[in-house]
């Protein structure tokens, strides 16, 4: 007999609600979204009169997820870069020359003279006057390899040299590579997310696309070139000496002397000689590490300039502290505990694993580490993006009328039961796209629109099936039992292949079109749940009131 | 009274000239791909690099004047077409503007963009720039390939399943169908000329999806009434089926056909060639179901009674009258 037990009736409903629930501060766009960046400001310490109105708009209590927009809708700027990692082999090798040189002059009785020769950016080719002392050569510069952790636990080093008549040729080891790439793409992203959070633009979207390239989505932004000076704006990173430390913002620091509040330490400010020690563009690397004590430290590594120059500063003030600084804020401010010759030092501190983690990744964010190529650049203008909205607005509406009126005067009261589904329908589509935070674009209506037509589909293959059941069977009950029994497989079939392209769509897609795909899957799993579950039930209910003799679907 | 699209217990008879439908389909699909030989598709940015520049002003547009102030710049070929829409104020006149990828250059650069800003602000000063789009050769290289990998994906996907769920000479029909919509699809949009982004290859999965959706519930009902009618030759059980889902496949498609018509005319021309497709795709979807899956079902035939070993095998006519 026709029936839904207690139970599969209230997961339902419950199911039901829960998504319009979800999907209604999508109704009040405007100030759930000012409640939200106020919630997200307030959070940040800036509790102002202002943002608690804001917040005040919406209660807290109620969902506030919503559906972002996309550039497309709202505005704003995409750009698409490509990181070049080789920029970083180049410095790695340019770096790396000295340190060759260095140790082959101790094996000068072996070797003899050791001159550099042209090479190519990605490794160092070094000429011995005498070939006999070769296999020695190699394996002096062997010796400065260091050994670099890798999945599969096989030692690798980040370095390999092999000969070439007299000449000793230098590459990194492709494991290295791979490790160095990760390294800049991660540093390139940190830093471009930095600078961007610097403008303090709303919702970014800056992603790592492919192995070297980066996506950023900047809403709100006047336009792409705007967003580009942004990013190719370097951080810029010194190393200065600390003459005093003290919690007076308004302390004069003094001629040639400036005064620079602490980042991790609220309330505390240094007093710094204005010249830097070194910069950031010195630095080559920096690394989480551990100290002799096996406490989290920093390791980090200058160039060649940088390195005498700090070499030559450390050696003369041991004992004093000096200030790590980032854009006008010191990160840290170790004391010197020796002479740093060679250009590679620790830096120690009451740090945490992830501190140090934390603080390498800021050292590495000084500057970018490899040079961007921009691939793509879009810019929308906000006006095109309300005039996008407020015609897809216009033309949901209209679509979704037609179908409603074009249902009921098909299958009557039947036809009003699919209608409450779709608009139930419609509202679970929005309340999974809030909670899952996907993206709403342009092609992402039309995939609404679509789904509008396509949601009916389910119930038309069922309703279709009840008429021509009711022909055949005996009752109403068993017709309308047969036909939903019967159009499952059909609507299964039929909705599993068009899920297929959405998943496919959204796994090959970018930007507007995974936008499409995402309401599309998104609408293909709730017309099946609403088809199949809600009107069926309405059905049911219906039938169980009025127990009709005969039905007209 | 009920609005009846297809009146009650049609027997049209589809299949007595099943091979004639079968060549009008082959010689239409011939006709569209020659006509993307010849004429080739009107690639956007997307797929050839280059930079698109949609301008507005309260002025009516003068491509000539616009031209004039951009070929000083010598960026080579330009093209400036000026946009209508129904949903623009009076005071809107839009023109998109292309330019060429410029040679030898990967990277983006925003000197050209810069430089034709600065060209058409001094010929119309109230001039709004309201997108900038640029993709560089590399990009859209790459974006052409995935685009066709996205595609023959989706149409291999869907092959797999339908050869699982039904039998293969489906998969086969229902495929070549699905190439047909596809080439048909491309034809129109080379013939008309209509600008080919990617937002169109989204237009075009979906085209797939719905003319197999479509295609699936004649086959699901095909498949049910080779287990009804054991006797009857299959061209009438394909008529049979056909006949009684032809009010369900008229009622989907007008009512999908509806809400895509609404987005047509008010929905903006940003998607308007979008939605053109998906509109295109929608009848092409319906027509080929009937016409080009179901009529190579009954050219393959298939394999009615599992009982004994398929001894005709080979012979593609031989189930037809079993």
């Amino acid at each position: 007999m026709l029936q839904v037990n207690l139970w599969k009736r209230i997961l339902i409903v419950l199911t039901c609600v829960a998504g319009l629930w979800m999907a209604m501060p999508n109704l009040f766009y405007t100030p759930v979204e000012q409640h939200n960046d106020a919630v997200a400001a307030i959070e940040l310490g800036a509790d102002t009169p202002e943002n608690q109105a804001a917040r005040g708009q919406w209660p807290d209590w109620l969902p506030s997820g919503l559906v972002n927009l996309g550039l497309d809708l709202r505005g704003g700027a995409h750009l698409l870069a490509e990181v070049k990692v080789e920029d970083v082999y180049a410095a790695r090798m340019q770096a790396f020359w000295p340190e060759i040189r260095d140790a082959l002059r101790d094996e000068r009785t072996t070797v003899g003279t050791v001159r550099l020769q042209p090479s190519a950016v990605d490794e160092v080719r070094v000429r011995i006057s005498q070939p006999d002392g070769m296999e020695r050569a190699l394996e002096v510069v062997r010796a400065l390899a260091t050994p670099i952790p890798t999945l599969t636990g096989v030692a690798t080093n980040d370095i390999e040299a092999r000969a070439e008549d007299d000449v000793i040729i230098v590459t990194l080891t492709d494991a290295e590579k791979t490790a160095s790439n990760e390294r800049t793409l991660q540093q390139s992203l940190e830093i471009i997310r930095r600078r961007i959070d610097e403008v303090g633009t709303r919702e970014p979207t800056i992603q790592r696309q492919g192995t070297d390239r980066i996506l950023i989505q900047v809403p709100g932004i006047g336009s792409a070139a705007e967003l580009k000076e942004i990013i190719g704006t370097t951080a810029q990173l010194t190393f200065n000496p600390v003459v005093t430390r003290g919690t007076d913002e308004t302390a004069n620091p003094g001629i040639g002397n400036i005064l620079v509040p602490s980042i991790d330490e609220p309330g505390t400010f240094y007093t710094l000689e204005a010249a830097p020690v070194v910069t950031g563009e010195e630095l080559v690397d920096a690394q989480p590490s551990f100290d002799q004590n096996g406490r989290p430290a920093v390791s980090f590594r200058f160039n060649t300039t940088g390195a005498r120059k700090f070499g030559d500063y450390t050696a003369e003030n041991i004992g004093s502290p000096f200030a790590i600084v980032l854009d006008d804020e010191v990160i840290s401010a170790p004391t010197i505990q020796s002479h740093i010759p060679g250009g590679s030092g620790i830096i120690t501190g009451r740090f945490s694993v992830e501190e140090s983690t934390n603080l390498a990744v800021l050292l590495r964010a000084g500057a970018l580490p490899a040079g961007l190529e921009f691939l793509e650049e879009r810019t929308i203008g906000p006006e095109l993006g309300q005039d996008s909205i407020d015609a897809g607005k216009v033309a949901t509406i209209v679509a979704f009328c037609a179908v409603l009126v074009f249902m009921f005067l098909s299958y009557g009261l039947f036809g009003i039961f699919a209608n409450v589904a779709l608009i139930i329908n419609i509202g679970l589509i929005f309340g999974l796209l809030s909670v899952i935070g996907g993206t709403l674009t342009l092609p992402g209506i039309a995939g609404i629109v679509l789904t509008v037509g396509m949601a009916v589909d389910a119930n038309v293959l069922i309703f279709e099936r009840i008429r021509e059941e009711l022909k055949t069977s005996k009752g109403p009950a068993r017709a309308i039992e047969l036909g939903y029994e019967k159009a499952l497989s059909a609507i299964l079939d039929a909705n599993i292949t068009t899920f297929i392209t959405a998943t496919i769509l959204f796994a090959m897609g970018s930007g507007p079109v995974r936008g499409f795909a995402i309401t599309l899957g998104l609408g293909i799993l709730t017309s099946v749940f609403t088809a199949i579950f809600v009107t069926r039930l309405f059905i049911v209910i219906w039938f169980e009131r009025k127990r009709p003799k005969t039905i007209e679907v | 009274m009920r609005l009846r699209l297809v009146k009650q217990n049609t027997n049209f008879d589809f299949f007595s000239r099943w091979k004639l439908w079968l060549g009008i389909s082959a010689v239409m699909m011939v006709v569209a791909f020659a006509s993307f030989m010849i004429q080739g598709l009107n690639f956007g940015i997307d797929f050839r690099g280059g930079t698109t520049i949609r301008t507005e002003s309260p002025l009516v547009v003068d491509i000539g004047e616009y031209r004039e102030a951009i070929d000083t710049l010598g960026l080579g070929d330009v093209s400036i077409t000026e946009v209508f829409d129904p949903t623009f104020e009076d005071d809107q006149n839009v023109a998109m503007i292309r330019i060429q990828a410029q040679d030898g250059q990967e990277a983006v650069t925003s000197q050209v963009i810069a430089d034709v800003q600065a060209a058409l602000r001094t010929v119309r000063p109230d001039i709004q720039f309201i997108s900038v789009e640029s993709v560089g050769p590399k990009v859209s290289g790459e974006l052409i390939q995935t685009a066709v990998i996205a595609v023959v994906l989706a149409i291999g996907a869907v092959l797999i399943y339908i050869w699982l769920r039904f039998e293969w000479q489906f998969a086969v029909g229902a495929v070549l169908a699905l190439v047909h919509d596809v080439i048909l699809t491309i034809g129109v949009f080379s013939e008309l000329q209509i600008r080919f982004d990617l937002a169109i290859i989204a237009a075009l999965l979906t085209i797939v999806g719905y003319s197999l959706n479509d295609t699936v519930v004649v086959f699901d009902r095909v498949r049910e009434n080779l287990r009804k009618y054991k006797k009857k030759p299959l061209s009438e059980v394909l008529n049979i089926s056909i006949n009684e889902t032809l009010s369900r496949t008229f009622m989907t498609s007008v009512t999908t056909l509806l809400a895509l018509i609404a987005l047509f005319v008010l929905g903006g021309d940003v998607i308007r060639g979008f939605v053109f497709a998906m509109i295109w795709g929608v009848i092409v979807g319906t027509y080929s179901s009937i016409f080009v899956a179901s009529a190579v079902l009954l050219y393959l035939g298939v394999k009615r009674d599992w009982s004994k070993p398929d001894a005709n095998a080979g012979n593609q006519f031989a189930n037809i009258d079993a």
